[in-house]
């Protein structure tokens, strides 16, 4: 199991841990509704867990995007800064927010697993 | 969901449709449907939309002394009022601060009134404390409003009844509508030709069914209603208009007719005329403006509004991404000496300045059907 979900409702796929790619989940992408616009942090910037690296904002609202480990962002995917509709047509693929060298892959560890997530949603 | 919210009598047919549900003024409301407020926005724009705004106050006022009664309360012109004929009132406090703003609409033996759904527990005691004396106020709480929306909603409601055709902007009259007995006004909230539709509560539903399964309708939720209204320059209670701003500072001194100000036959008699006489003549330090957003950033409510020096202008107290113009939009009360044409200011959005351009409202063209 590579990818982690946090309580915030966003992913993060450690297959490479040089750049472990993070996104929204399905679920924080249908609370949302329609998404019209990413704010995504600057490549080089570093942040501890659970500070906010980025926004995303739907027609109603706006939603803080929070590190879900410690680390340093890589890249960040320009195609949804043009295509904001990206987070709700592929939030799991082509909709994925930034890319992390992770710090402390303990604090990865510790997320959750996919059924934990889905139990979190499930109950929500 | 909260169990002490009330539901309108579409409740069951918006879960039926899968709406996502939220909290509006003590109601629980359709947010938006399985399509999403972007679509539902443009399907407005593009064919018609229905919209429930049953949880707005509706009521009458009858008696023989009701329009001058009704005066005593508006800045508006209700006495020449003629019969079918609908006007936009505000009911202004002793400092001329709005307390709602509302739909009036003479009928042939009472007034019909809408109100702000968050407001209609005050306007009826407002209306009961100072003219209940003089004619009688009825709060209609038994009785549904629908929204049929857009450049094809008379289209389709003439499907229903041939005779709303005639109706033109701002009048109302009496249809039989899918068997029920109907009070239909050419008006509404989105800037778009279209209706509103006083029925029944257990009516309502099978209305509402009737309206759906016509082509040109698909339903849209309170996130669709709130960026049309916003597009359209439209003021929303609460947020873009409360009981410390005036009319004169907001904006909407076209309600005000010459009648009701200096020199006219019934001038002032209302609550705060004293303080919207001298801002008529005299503009007051701030006022509503429109700003369009020159970054794709979009600013919303409460954002602080400043020059480029950084000094405080004032503050925005409604803005989203606009659907129709890809654009933020945003509505911003500024001090008067910036609330002009083309001037560029700054909202601070994140701890970062924005550039937006004071913009003439509406945003997108009013479409209404005048005849």
């Amino acid at each position: 199991m590579t990818t982690m979900y946090t309580n915030d409702h966003e992913w993060i796929n450690i297959e490479d841990h040089e750049a472990a790619t993070v996104g929204i989940t399905h679920h924080a992408q249908d609370a949302l509704g329609d998404v019209v616009f990413v704010d995504l942090p600057a490549v080089g910037a570093t942040f501890k867990k659970g500070e906010v690296a980025g926004v995303v904002e739907s027609v109603k609202a706006a939603a803080d995007l929070y590190m879900p480990v410690a680390g340093e962002i890589v890249e960040v995917n320009e195609a949804l800064r043009a295509d904001p509709s990206l987070a709700n047509s592929d939030p799991l693929g082509n909709g994925w927010f930034f890319k992390v060298h992770v710090t402390n892959m303990g604090e990865f560890d510790q997320l959750m697993d996919g059924p934990a997530y889905d139990l979190l949603v499930k109950n929500s | 969901m909260n169990e002490t919210l009330s539901r309108t009598p579409l409740h069951a047919l918006h879960l039926e449709l899968g709406a996502k549900m939220v909290e509006f003024a003590g109601y629980e409301m359709p947010v938006s449907y399985p399509e999403g407020i972007l679509k539902e926005h443009r399907h407005c724009r593009e064919s018609a939309a229905l919209f429930d705004v049953s949880h707005m106050g509706q009521l009458r006022v009858v008696g023989a002394d009701a329009a001058k009664a009704l005066e005593s309360l508006v800045p508006m012109d209700i006495v020449d009022l003629a019969v079918g004929k609908q006007r936009y009132a505000l009911f202004t406090n002793q400092n001329g601060g709005i307390l709602d703003d509302l739909m009036i609409t003479r009928r042939e033996d009472h007034f019909f009134l809408v109100v702000n759904a968050a407001c209609k527990a005050a306007d009826t005691r407002h209306l009961i404390t100072n003219i209940g004396h003089r004619c009688t106020i009825h709060p209609l709480p038994d009785r549904a409003l629908l929204a049929l929306q857009g450049p094809q909603a008379a289209k389709a409601l003439s499907q229903l009844n041939p005779g709303v055709a005639a109706l033109t902007f701002m009048t109302g009259a009496s249809f039989t509508l899918a068997g029920a007995d109907c009070f239909v006004t050419r008006s509404g909230y989105t800037g778009e030709d279209g209706y509103e539709i006083s029925v029944a509560a257990e009516q309502a539903d099978a209305l509402a069914r009737a309206l759906l399964a016509l082509r040109e309708v698909k339903p849209a939720g309170l996130g669709a209603r709130d960026t049309l209204r916003l597009e359209a320059g439209l003021c929303l209670y609460g947020h873009d208009i409360n009981d410390s701003t005036t009319p004169v500072e907001a904006g909407l001194t076209w309600s005000i007719q010459k009648v009701r100000r200096q020199g006219g036959a019934r001038h002032a008699g209302y609550p705060g005329a004293a303080v919207i006489d001298v801002q008529l003549s005299t503009p007051p330090s701030t006022k509503r403006v429109g700003l369009l957003g020159l970054e794709r950033v979009p600013v919303r409510e409460g954002a602080v509004v400043v020059d480029a020096h950084g000094r405080k202008l004032g503050h925005v107290t409604s803005g989203t991404l606009s659907p129709t113009l890809g654009e933020p939009i945003a509505m911003a009360y500024l001090a008067a000496n910036h609330a002009l044409p083309h001037h560029e200011v700054y909202a601070e959005v994140r701890g970062k300045r924005q550039p937006m351009r004071v913009s003439a409202m509406p945003f997108t063209p009013h479409r209404y059907f005048r005849g």
